[in-house]
């Protein structure tokens, strides 16, 4: 059997394999929510908003036990090159369960029964990786707002160009590299305490040893992601001891 | 707006300081906030800015795409506004299918931009009847804190006149990238914006913060632009609310219109065309 060459040692961007684009994040962006940050990695921006605790309407979807997290994910209309028309599509909607189902499984709402907390996630431009920046974004505004969480997420997108394990796939890899074995995309999320895995989606062809490798290199990039977020939320409540969390009024 | 409801020493609080002539943030009845705007939001549309009146904040971008004409304008280009008064923004707005609030507002912008015919539309011709440019201006509100008419249209101004020209590519009939030196085709003389007063207690008040929005009786949107000897020129008007207007409210607030845009039109300008 021959051993084809690999045709991606090399980023295009110029980053090492593990290297993560710059990140900045803001917390406090939107004065008249509850919560709200933006998060930016390289060149994909996302913007999230927390409304809530408050009444969940319709009724009927009340639940006598807990408070409910509902997510809505979108794409500015401008953020990409093609426009996109505004409103929910197929993509954003699933987009927005996953996130969702990721955002839950550290957020506590049983002391708040028959609410809604509402997470808005908008991408002003993007670059790839929209989902992972949109929940990074959306845990520091959920923590801004003082939703008890269990613990922090952070999010990150790994994957495979032809034979390269890369860290943070940019528009390019994620969508313009079909040689070789092409792109394998793997938007990861990661709890920040028991380091356990919130959302995964795998798009692409990889093996089991490098599915793995990829998930060491995703906990990896999110504990420098996680530091990141919580930098930002000390900075916003002026928190410093990091045992007393990111609570507002704390 | 929606149903938000303030408590009725809320309200006298308000109109009682209106009637001295006084605001609850401290600004004069006619006065706006202060006007920020921001470029490079996303850098893959023709341009996106970032607008704001105090914490009132609307994001606007512009996108052209290849498009057929309409066949009883063969050789213009066409345009349409969108507006997403987003849940983000306010706790008054829902998801889902856009409400009246978001329809209107892209209406009385989209009418604005259309009738004075700022955008140059035959020049947006690429093959008469075949091939035209369709140009775009989407809205969206961030966080709303009254008056997001008046951000919105002013957004949508300051990215027309912001956005760069793309490439077509005739051989592939595609369109290839951006002339980062080269605008779109605008008629810069006919540039008007528009300018929104609302009747609050017994006051006429510009740029209402969210409060005043809430509990004003009417509002009159007033478009202004240039005419030949660069005197003030209603290009369009929209009442908004169940409220009547009276002669004397009417008299008052043209002259606060005429007023404020002698003073704004020359930082709008500046903020459009740069």
């Amino acid at each position: 059997m021959v051993v084809k060459k690999n045709l991606y040692t090399k980023r295009k961007s110029g980053r090492k394999m593990d290297e993560v684009r710059p990140i900045t994040a803001n917390v406090g962006i939107v004065p008249s929510a509850d919560g709200s940050a933006s998060f930016q990695t390289g060149k994909t921006k996302a913007i999230a908003v927390v409304r809530g605790p408050r009444t969940l309407h319709p009724q009927h979807m009340q639940n006598a036990q807990t408070g409910i997290l509902r997510v809505s994910y979108g794409m500015m209309p401008f953020s990409v090159e093609d426009r996109i028309r505004p409103g929910p599509n197929r993509r954003s909607e699933e987009i927005s369960k996953v996130t969702e189902w990721a955002l839950s499984s550290v957020v506590d709402l049983s002391g708040f029964p028959n609410t809604v907390v509402d997470v808005f996630v908008q991408i002003p431009q993007a670059d790839a990786g929209t989902r992972v920046a949109g929940i990074n974004a959306a845990a520091l505004a959920l923590a801004h707002a003082g939703i008890p969480m269990r613990e922090m997420v952070s999010a990150i997108g790994v994957g495979k160009i032809d034979k390269s394990l890369v860290v943070d796939l940019d528009k390019y890899e994620d969508s313009e590299f079909h040689d070789g074995e092409g792109s394998t995309d793997i938007p990861v999320v990661v709890t920040s305490r028991t380091k356990e895995i919130a959302l995964l989606q795998l798009d692409g062809k990889i093996s089991v040893d490098e599915f793995k490798e990829c998930i060491e290199m995703a906990k990896k990039a999110c504990d420098g992601i996680l530091k990141v977020q919580m930098d930002a939320l000390r900075e916003v409540s002026g928190v410093r001891d990091q045992k007393s969390g990111g609570k507002k009024n704390g | 707006m929606g149903n938000y409801v303030l408590s009725n020493l809320q309200v006298e609080k308000i109109e009682s300081y209106l009637g001295e002539g006084k605001r609850l943030d401290g600004r004069k009845v006619d006065e706006y906030r202060e006007l920020f705007v921001e470029d490079g939001v996303s850098e893959n549309s023709a341009s996106a800015v970032r607008v704001r009146f105090g914490k009132t904040e609307v994001l606007a971008g512009v996108h052209l795409a290849l498009a057929t004409p309409y066949p009883d304008s063969p050789d213009s280009g066409t345009f349409m506004t969108s507006a997403e008064l987003h849940p983000m923004a306010s706790q008054q707005f829902d998801i889902g299918r856009p409400g009246i609030n978001s329809v209107e507002l892209a209406r009385v912008i989209d009418r604005g931009i259309r009738e004075s015919g700022f955008i140059d539309m035959k020049k947006l011709c690429i093959k008469e009847g075949e091939k035209v440019w369709q140009v775009f201006v989407d809205i969206f509100a961030i966080n709303d804190d009254g008056n997001l008419l008046d951000v919105a249209g002013l957004a949508a101004l300051i990215a027309l006149g912001r956005a760069r020209m793309p490439i077509y590519n005739e051989k592939e009939d595609k369109v290839d990238g951006y002339d980062d030196k080269k605008g779109i085709p605008l008629n810069k003389d006919v540039l008007s914006f528009s300018m929104t007063f609302h009747k609050v207690g017994d006051a006429i008040v510009a740029d209402v913060g969210y409060d005043e929005e809430a509990i004003s009786k009417f509002r009159l949107t007033v478009a202004i632009g240039c005419d030949e000897k660069g005197g003030a020129r209603i290009t369009a008007m929209q009442k908004g609310k169940v409220g009547t207007i009276s002669d004397k409210d009417m008299e008052t607030l043209l002259k606060l219109a005429e007023s404020k845009w002698s003073e704004m039109f020359p930082v709008v300008k500046k903020h459009v065309f740069g």
